[in-house]
């Protein structure tokens, strides 16, 4: 299990049976964790989103930004201002004292969409998937056991993070959790696809990472000029499909 | 009314405080490294805080001014010259059309900020002007400058007109305001920092030899240092049970632990989640020392509470409320 020493935390319970007591700590002096149990649950999902359309139908003073997470949603605030410009002393006291209150009267969150799953192309293996044995081989699998296992399930994104428009998936197989790296790579490229402990995602931008890389999808996931930056979003359904090099190419040309 | 710029220096970009709203999908708040010299160089001008200017790292540009401007720098000291005459940071300065701008070695810090009145009127992308070099867009582009490249400049704010045309000397090259803030609200970089910190929310996962390390034992800025993060150098940090981590957020100032026990300390384009457990977090008056420290420079962190974290906050934007709403009256009277 996993502790804190962090200072000032206090439950709170959500009226929605399955999902866990929230729990509230700083992440420095300009935000607030609320920790919606240490296990991913759809629940915990839930309720996280209709924590945070609450929050943006009713800001408080100072209120920055949000960013949900897989149990967390994360509140970003000005100290100064959220504090009426030093009136309350304490401004983490007075934001947590706020949240707790929203909390206990937001209602039971809507389920996740159910809408038809999003397919992405991932070419398994090879230069695409370097990582691809060595996750295998943690698992005790065969490489071709370990495709099989990430392409089956329905998975739920519970977040875009890390990068622009990069996916943290929920449902991957527990037989697939791999540790991350000991260090990361300098440079992963755009479209490689994943596995971070209990986690699968995909890069969207070639960037630094520790994940185990598997595969890479021909497809684009972010570009700051469509309308929504974001290929994908929280909430949705989505599916991998194994695809060979030669299609990777013709979807990779067909993307450019 | 625009900035020509003949040389690029190692990496100068647009910046403004940063692109807030977006983080949830995955789009980092980029924005001024040391936002508080960025704060002060605009107000300097006349400007909004929020207005953009160029960030400029270690080895300055060379700009030319294609027609009469009011600029502030901020920051670093970089040996800030004008047409080869030595100028002062930290005050408004009235350039004449044709002036050039260069800078000698770095001295104190590696990030010095111009601002100019009107702000650098790059188009906002997604709310902001700050450059997000690794997907490149906002600022000039979606990129570090480079020679050739012509900025355009927005209005002067009635306050910047003003102090423009008192500084004004016709036939010379540049003026130079008596006014300067400070060492509260323009701080000399220093070359070993002591960063306070608050504990981060793995803090207690730690090693009881690794805490006390983290607070006794100075850490050195490894040559892997950019606007994302700093790569430190120091005592191994050890977290004895290894679970894997959830993502969860992570901002400008965490203090990150990958499993080699060797931290990362996040800065202005830091990922806006992270799985590596975060130790620390250092607090937000301490990020202009933080921005400013530069490879092969030792930092030092020294814990506080968050009310203590807060009240440095509290006093810190006091004294930046009380300087706005000084100027106009500073200026009025010289």
């Amino acid at each position: 299990m996993r502790l804190y020493s962090a200072p000032n935390s206090v439950r709170t319970a959500l009226p929605l049976p399955d999902v866990p007591p929230v729990r509230l700590y700083p992440l420095g002096d300009a935000a607030v964790v609320l920790e919606f149990g240490t296990v991913i649950s759809e629940g915990g999902h839930a309720a996280i989103a209709a924590f945070s359309a609450r929050l943006a139908r009713q800001p408080f003073v100072g209120l920055r930004e949000v960013v949900p997470a897989f149990t967390t949603l994360t509140v970003y605030y000005d100290p100064w201002l959220a504090s009426a410009h030093g009136r309350h002393p304490e401004p983490y006291e007075h934001v947590a004292a706020q949240l707790r209150a929203l909390l206990a009267e937001t209602p039971a969150a809507a389920a996740a969409d159910e809408s038809a799953a999003v397919e992405i192309p991932v070419c398994y293996g090879g230069a695409f998937g370097p990582d691809l044995a060595f996750v295998a081989q943690h698992a005790g699998l065969s490489p071709q056991e370990v495709v099989a296992l990430h392409t089956a399930p329905n998975y739920l994104v519970h977040m875009i993070g890390f990068a622009p428009g990069f996916p943290y998936l929920g449902g991957l197989d527990a037989r697939l959790a791999t540790p991350r790296r000991p260090q990361p790579r300098p440079l992963v490229p755009a479209g490689t696809v994943g596995i971070a402990g209990p986690q699968t995602g995909i890069y969207s931008l070639p960037t630094p990472g520790g994940w185990q890389l598997i595969g890479r999808t021909p497809l684009a996931l972010f570009n700051p000029e469509w309308a929504a930056p974001s290929h994908l979003r929280a909430g949705l359904r989505l599916r991998f499909v194994a695809i060979d090099v030669a299609e990777f190419q013709r979807r990779q040309q067909h993307e450019s | 009314m625009s900035l020509s710029i003949l040389k690029p220096g190692l990496l100068t970009t647009v910046q403004d405080l940063g692109r807030f709203g977006y983080q949830q999908n995955g789009i980092i708040v980029s924005g001024a490294m040391d936002a508080l010299a960025l704060r002060v160089a605009n107000r300097l001008v006349g400007n909004d805080e929020t207005a953009a200017g160029l960030e400029i790292t270690l080895l300055g540009p060379r700009i030319r001014f294609e027609a009469a401007h009011l600029i502030a720098l901020t920051g670093a000291h970089l040996a800030p010259t004008l047409n080869g005459q030595p100028v002062a940071g930290n005050r408004a300065v009235w350039v004449a059309a044709g002036t050039e701008l260069a800078f000698g070695p770095a001295g104190a810090g590696c990030r010095a900020y111009l601002a100019v009145a009107g702000g650098v009127a790059v188009p906002l992308v997604l709310g902001s002007r700050s450059t997000y070099l690794r997907a490149g867009f906002g600022g000039h582009e979606g990129r570090a400058l480079r020679a050739g490249d012509v900025l355009p400049v927005g209005a002067a704010s009635p306050v910047g007109k003003q102090l423009k045309q008192q500084l004004a000397r016709p036939g010379a090259a540049w003026a130079a305001a008596s006014f300067t803030p400070g060492p509260t609200l323009c701080p000399r970089p220093l070359f070993r920092p002591v960063l306070r910190a608050v504990r981060g929310p793995e803090y207690a996962q730690f090693a009881a030899a690794s805490q006390r390390a983290l607070w006794q034992e100075p850490f050195t800025i490894t040559p892997a240092a950019d606007r994302m993060g700093y790569r430190l150098h120091g005592p191994p940090l050890v977290r004895p049970e290894e679970t894997e981590l959830l993502s969860s957020a992570v901002t400008f100032g965490t203090v990150q632990v990958p499993a080699g026990g060797q931290p990362i300390v996040l800065l202005a384009d830091h990922q806006t989640t992270g799985g590596y457990p975060r130790l620390a977090q250092v607090v937000s008056v301490d990020w202009p020392a933080l921005a400013q420290a530069a490879p092969g420079q030792q930092l030092r962190f020294q814990e506080v509470s968050v009310a203590e974290a807060q009240a440095l906050y509290a006093t810190r934007e006091a004294a930046v409320a009380g300087f706005r709403r000084g100027i106009a009256t500073v200026y009025d009277t010289k």
